[in-house]
């Protein structure tokens, strides 16, 4: 039977087991369109931006583990779905691009909607083709999507030009399995390697276990679990690695870094034997590289070769999947015997008891940490959280005690401001039957207020928790500690009534002013099972994120709430974002 | 420390563009860059010359071998390895420059592999260090164009 390139596309995507795309139509992808409509299998989403369709399709890979699928039309449809494209780069997203292209003898001609795609994606996807024949469609998508999910995952853009969508070809034939000589991810850790590890382990007497976002992109949750009870040894999570470990359990110490707790920032600040799970030592982490873990041999297990080395000279590195060498070193370890710690925890208890996350309430104000209190108590813990980026995604971060992995969905890499409400229908699609909150502020949600109109489309019913303090938050917190006070353009004047808009986009809006009304509105909110509800929610606008680590300092200079009044940081600091 | 990486890939188009982004996002160096088809017409062989401290280069080789589109990476300066590079330059040649010239070229083992009226287009093939004294030997009022291939170089073992 005679085939179009569309038709062999869409085939194509089918047998990778695809049943959503996010996506937008336009002159250079008809053809795909058409074919799509012909069939039932994929079910395509239309979202009314580009960069929503990339955060859609994110936020269902960031839920469910399948890859995000995204179509665009050339030009402008591949620039704006760029954001998306960067944020789940950063975040190691398995998610692939499909770009239409101006028809094969235009490109290079500047043509109407042509953009060079593979061009302006080349720095922010782990790889990207440019289809120029039929026959190379089926393999293409195969090796697309092989590229996308194994190794350290990543976006993979497609861009097939119209022509190519056109031509028609007999019999077509897909490939079931494919090997690229030049692609190989290792998956086993070096055995030498992990005896290194259990030595310094078992030698440990000031322990700590760093567990990165490769926990929960890795599916290594189970085995993270087994080894930190196993050892019965602390552990910290970073913002993209919440959930991988329950949040309630006693060995956790919560989130590190520039807004982590006491506990755990401390306890890396003394430890003697950090092991970095998953996790690349981001500036977030870190905080002053000098500083950083003095006394700590490192142990780092990645995935990812150029992860290791990279910011920290670590003292034994494992390449592999977090989860086989987790699996290797639960069994080496079996028969081990480690060092006491009893002083060590006695050591993290007096940390724990500073409460650092405690926080004063104002009579007559609702304080943001509340709400996401409330929040987590209403949903008894067990909703999909997505956030946008600020002040309320570091709330979120800390007060929404995830327990399990894949809950929480949020731009840490990128820090994409308007990721959080087409994240959250992503997450909806992929399970229809969660709760699915989107935290968010006044100034990030305004940056996708248009996905509501797809949200009541495709009925993807979400809750929309709006902390909103009128000011561009986390910006305001910085120019409060470290401008004296200069509030430039982090103060938004003229915000919509976010009641009216969400009814205007058929949905349920509620505005929240005093903290009696807060619990019921949550609870009405998700009440609502069908429909999306638009929790606007008027906040103290002079609250601030702590613990925080300013630029420049190191892990044991953390300032408190309520102890430290003023941030301040030094030349070399302001230099740091 | 000056650094030279070879790197095999596929040879598919814009390999070349994916490697000198990578190191210019990276805020990587480049002293030289060469590429070129090998015996096998899929694969590509791609020279570099970096300088950077040992951190850097690890980087550098890492990231390189991260590319989807490269099979092998090979530190050059980490093994015993032959290195070579390709000067044309043109001179300015009159009486009474001539007989200097010529002893110049016989010292380097140079070539004159183009003869005119009053210019000579001379070929040279060695390590930089070899080009780099060659060239200083010259009258630098008499070089009128200086061309050089940069850096390709081959392990000495039988497996690199």
């Amino acid at each position: 039977m005679k085939l179009n390139g569309a038709q062999i596309l869409v085939n194509s995507l089918h047998r990778e087991g695809v049943d959503h795309i996010f996506g937008y139509p336009g002159g250079a992808v008809l053809h795909i369109y058409d074919a799509l409509d012909s069939q039932d299998d994929i079910m395509h989403i239309l979202v009314r931006h580009e960069q929503g369709a990339a955060h859609a399709a994110d936020g269902y890979a960031r839920a469910s583990g399948k890859p995000g699928v995204v179509l665009v039309t050339s030009g402008p449809g591949i620039t704006n779905a760029v954001t998306g494209i960067a944020t789940a780069y950063m975040d190691s997203i398995p998610m692939v691009v499909i770009s239409g292209q101006v028809p094969s003898p235009l490109i290079g001609n500047d043509a109407f909607q042509e953009v060079d795609a593979v061009g302006i994606t080349r720095s922010c996807v782990k790889h990207n083709f440019l289809i120029k024949d039929i026959n190379k469609i089926s393999s293409t998508i195969k090796k697309a999507f092989h590229i996308a999910t194994t190794g350290r995952p990543g976006p993979v853009l497609i861009d097939i030009p119209k022509d190519i969508t056109i031509a028609q070809v007999d019999e077509p034939t897909y490939a079931d399995t494919i090997d690229m000589r030049s692609y190989q991810p290792v998956v086993k850790g070096d055995s030498g390697q992990i005896s290194k590890a259990v030595d310094l382990i078992i030698g440990a007497k000031q322990p700590i276990i760093y567990a990165g976002g490769g926990c929960v992109i890795g599916n290594a949750h189970q085995e993270l679990r087994e080894f930190t009870r196993q050892l019965n040894f602390p552990i910290t999570q970073t913002l993209m690695g919440l959930g991988a470990y329950p949040a309630n359990d006693e060995l956790f110490l919560g989130m590190l870094g520039m807004h982590g707790t006491y506990e755990a920032n401390m306890a890396m600040h003394d430890s003697d034997c950090v092991i970095a799970l998953g996790a690349r030592f981001d500036d977030r982490i870190t905080a002053n590289i000098d500083k950083f873990c003095p006394t700590a041999k490192i142990i780092h297990i990645d995935i990812d070769p150029s992860s290791i080395g990279k910011n920290v000279a670590v003292d034994v590195a494992i390449v592999g999947e977090v989860k086989m060498v987790l699996q290797d070193l639960i069994s080496a370890l079996k028969d081990k015997k480690t060092a006491d710690i009893s002083t060590w925890w006695s050591l993290i208890a007096k940390w724990r008891s500073v409460d650092s996350l405690a926080y004063k309430t104002k009579e007559g104000v609702i304080k943001p940490q509340t709400v996401i209190e409330t929040l987590y108590e209403i949903t008894k813990g067990k909703a999909i959280v997505t956030s946008d980026v600020g002040q309320h995604q570091m709330w979120a971060a800390q007060y929404y005690h995830f327990d399990e992995p894949r809950r929480w969905i949020n731009s840490g890499g990128l820090g994409t401001m308007g990721f959080g409400l087409p994240a959250a229908m992503g997450a909806k699609l992929a399970f229809p039957d969660m709760d699915v909150a989107c935290v968010t502020g006044e100034g990030s949600i305004q940056m996708m207020t248009q996905e509501l109109s797809t949200m009541l489309q495709y009925n993807t019913p979400v809750k929309i928790i709006n902390l909103n303090n009128g000011y561009l938050g986390m910006v305001r917190q910085w120019q409060e500690f470290f401008y004296e006070k200069r509030y430039a353009m982090s103060y938004m004047e003229a915000l919509p009534d976010f009641v009216k808009l969400s009814e205007s986009y058929g949905h349920i809006g509620i505005k929240v002013e005093k903290e009696d009304d807060l619990k019921p509105a949550i609870i009405e909110a998700f009440k609502q099972k069908d429909r999306t509800v638009f929790l606007d929610i008027l906040t103290d606008p002079s609250e601030n994120v702590f613990p925080m680590i300013p630029s420049g300092a190191g892990h044991n200079e953390m300032l408190l709430a309520g102890r430290d009044k003023m941030a301040s940081t030094n030349d070399e600091g302001l230099n740091l974002v | 420390m000056r650094h030279i990486i070879s790197v095999l890939l596929e040879n598919e188009a814009g390999a070349l563009s994916r490697v000198a982004g990578l190191f210019s996002a990276r805020g990587f160096n480049i002293e030289s860059l060469t590429v070129a088809a090998t015996n096998d017409e899929t694969l590509s062989r791609m020279t570099i010359v970096s300088v950077g401290n040992d951190g850097i280069i690890e980087q550098i080789v890492k990231q390189l071998d991260k590319l989807i589109d490269v099979v092998k990476v090979t530190d050059l300066t980490a093994t015993e390895h032959i290195e070579r590079e390709l000067l044309l330059v043109k001179v300015d040649v009159d009486q009474n420059t001539q007989a200097d010239i010529d002893k110049q070229i016989d010292e380097f083992s140079a070539k004159i592999v183009d003869v005119s009226e009053d210019t000579y287009v001379i070929e040279l093939a060695g390590k930089s260090r070899k080009i780099n004294e060659f060239l200083d030997s010259l009258d630098a009022s008499k070089i009128l164009e200086v061309s050089r291939t940069g850096v390709t170089g081959v392990c000495q073992r039988r497996e690199s």
